[in-house]
């Protein structure tokens, strides 16, 4: 937690909230149904968010419940995670025109001026995996611009969870459920729905938070009232839908390239790519180039990717991962282990996404359970 | 035509058995082909144009599957005539809906269905051009998508290769944000098995994917097969599913197959 005092929000006031950060000039946006499934888009009062909604999350299942509350945030994660913001699926590069002369110009393709979001209802899980592609994006000495344009103007609240979805396991990979203040936010709230009263407990993780907040009609939390939320918080920690027994996983996974389970998956896996589309962490995109017909007006996009569609491994003489074993343990492998090297952590924040919208039900935290519980020595002979 | 219009590639397009669904897709393409007019004559095109100009041509479109014997000696004609060959559609790529007698006896549908089954003249089967002439690319779908069609004819022109991907329909349906129907509604989908090229309509209108773009590049149906299974399908239903638009295809076949009775 932050070094605030939390202070309490009442329900009935949390549309002020909203408000607040539309004032700023924030688009808000945050879960709402859509389609029999929770999405990602624009809500400006609280009425759009899920009320009473909660999410059944299992290996390649997903079905939206009423709950018998009016809770805001009382459901998981969806399909969709706030990278689609930040690391659109599709996005253009580069405008390229001839003029009548054949002199070639170039311009900026991402010339519009990316929307100021306000993200409404971040997860810890997702918190991280932003810090993970703040990471990848900006880490490397030289920033993608696209993304750090977009990013530098989110202002996030996040919520500390108070269901865990059926696939979920942050606390396997210390990633959750509560938001803290390992990763950077503005707000965080934790929600508690007692006999009388609905509220939210919330903390300020920067300075424009700590505006937004003296801007609210909240009144200082209670010792019972901040121990309440907890209480919610730690509840959820301990019904987590899955578990991981992440330790030594990265060099679990090295020392058993060639084990048996890679054939297994691969006979049930389809590559069709869902798991590392949804997950919030993967961020592989391709390039392609687009002509007019009269090839004097040219753009270059970037769009979404993934380590399963052959294209993804394509060079001369063909793909290099032609196997669907090879393409699940290169994600499997990427995720759990090679990410270490890459970008010093995990490429996994238990969110449990790839699961529930595999639409086969694989679920990594099994296949890591095979590997533990059937482990073998690399032979040297093998490569 | 001017005389100097015969130094413009010349585009062909023909029709064997097929609903010409996939010629009415370049039709539909009116703006795109006319500024391309410049660029390209259309030397046969029977949908737009009762005008023929003599081959050779430079690029061949061609729809439509062989079920007759006339029609296998005219796509070697064809063929010979053309620099480049272009299949377009399920019927011409994979045989199409036409390719359900494959699994029958011909000539007892003919005795049911006409009454002078005598004048009929067909093959045993339906079948892609690729069975009977070499092709120099396949385009999907049925029918093809619009967009994809003047890409081809475009990456012909600039002599490059079609931005045509192969992979599954759910990338395309996961970029487009649609919920997956599969997981959220328990709706048997073929979007995992199927290459893309549509734009993942039917999920985005909560429908499953019927599977109208063919096996993506590294099908599993036996996997997905599995799935619907543990979701109710029945056997009967999972064997319908794939025999269908692409139903000769082989990785569809070969799953139909498996389901039979
Ligand atoms: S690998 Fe799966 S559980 Fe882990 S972050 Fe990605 S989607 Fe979530
Ligand atoms: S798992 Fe695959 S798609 Fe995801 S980041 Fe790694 S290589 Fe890219
Ligand atoms: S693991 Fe599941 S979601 Fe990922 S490619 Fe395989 S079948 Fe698709
Ligand atoms: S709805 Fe169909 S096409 Fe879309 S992701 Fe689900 S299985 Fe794939």
């Amino acid at each position: 937690m932050t070094t605030e005092p939390p202070v309490l929000l009442l329900r009935e006031h949390f549309d002020t909230l909203l408000e607040a950060l539309a004032r700023r000039g924030y688009k808000v946006v945050g879960p709402t149904v859509s389609e029999g499934t929770i999405v990602y888009d624009e809500v400006s009062r609280a009425e759009d968010l899920p009320v009473g909604w909660t999410d059944e999350q299992e290996g390649g299942r997903y079905r939206l419940k009423r709950r018998d509350d009016a809770a805001l945030f009382g459901y998981a994660v969806g399909a969709q995670s706030w990278k689609q913001y930040l690391h659109p699926p599709r996005l253009r590069l580069v405008k390229a025109d001839r003029d009548a002369s054949g002199r070639m110009s170039f311009s900026d393709g991402d010339d519009a001026e990316p929307e100021r979001y306000a993200f409404l209802g971040v997860r810890s899980c997702e918190l991280h995996a932003m810090t993970i592609q703040d990471r990848v994006f900006l880490g490397s000495g030289v920033a993608d611009t696209h993304y750090e344009r977009r990013r530098k103007r989110v202002f996030s609240i996040g919520v500390s969870c108070g269901v865990a979805g059926g696939t979920c396991f942050c606390v396997s990979m210390g990633t959750g459920p509560q938001v803290t203040d390992r990763t950077p936010h503005d707000l965080a709230l934790t929600e508690v729905i007692e006999e009388e009263r609905h509220y939210f407990i919330l903390t300020a993780g920067s300075d424009e938070g700590r505006e937004v907040l003296a801007g609210l009609p909240v009144t200082p939390a209670g010792e019972t009232e901040v121990s309440a939320a907890k209480q919610r918080v730690d509840q959820t920690a301990a019904t987590m839908g899955r578990r991981m027994n992440a330790e030594g996983v990265r060099e679990l996974l090295l020392e058993n390239l060639e084990h048996p389970r890679w054939d297994d998956v691969a006979q049930r896996c389809l590559t069709c790519a869902n798991c590392t589309l949804v997950c919030p962490t993967c961020f592989c995109t391709t390039v392609e180039d687009v002509a007019d017909l009269t090839g004097d007006h040219a753009e270059r996009w970037r769009r979404w990717d993934s380590c399963f569609t052959l294209d993804f491994t394509w060079m001369h003489g063909g793909s290099a991962r032609q196997s669907g074993k090879s393409r699940y343990r290169q994600w499997l492998t990427h995720k759990l282990s090679t990410w270490h090297d890459q970008f010093g952590s995990s490429g996994c924040v238990g969110c449990g996404r790839c699961i529930t919208w595999c639409p086969v039900g694989i679920d990594l935290t099994q296949e890591i359970a095979a590997f533990r519980d059937h482990p073998i020595t690399p032979s040297p002979s093998q490569p | 035509m001017s005389a100097a219009a015969s130094s413009r590639p010349k585009l062909a397009v023909w029709k064997f058995a097929s609903c010409d669904g996939c010629q009415l897709s370049l039709l539909d393409c009116e703006d795109e082909l006319l500024a391309v007019a410049d660029a390209i004559e259309i030397a046969n095109f029977a949908e737009a144009t009762r005008r023929v100009v003599d081959g050779p041509y430079d690029l061949s479109l061609v729809e439509g599957s062989i079920t007759t014997a006339h029609d296998a000696g005219r796509i070697r004609e064809v063929r010979a005539q053309s620099k480049y060959l272009v299949t377009i559609g399920a019927c011409a790529t994979a045989g199409g809906i036409q390719a359900l007698r494959n699994w029958q006896d011909v000539g007892e549908m003919a005795s049911v269905v006409y009454a002078k089954p005598e004048y009929l003249e067909t093959l045993a089967t339906s079948t892609p051009i690729a069975h009977h002439v070499p092709v120099d690319f396949e385009l999907r779908g049925c029918p093809v998508n619009k967009h994809q069609l003047v890409e081809v004819v475009l990456a012909f022109l600039h002599r490059r290769k079609p931005l045509v991907s192969a992979h599954s329909v759910c990338v395309e349906c996961k970029l487009r944000g649609n919920p997956c129907v599969m997981v959220a509604h328990g709706t048997p989908c073929l979007g995992p098995v199927t290459q893309a090229g549509c734009g993942a309509i039917c999920p985005a209108y909560n429908r499953g994917c019927y599977g109208c773009f063919g096996p993506m590049e590294s099908p599993n149906p036996a996997a997905l097969s599995s799935q619907w299974t543990a979701m109710g399908v029945p056997d009967r239903d999972i064997l319908r599913a794939y025999r269908s638009y692409n139903g000769y295809a082989p990785p569809f076949r070969e799953e139909s197959d498996r389901h039979e009775p």
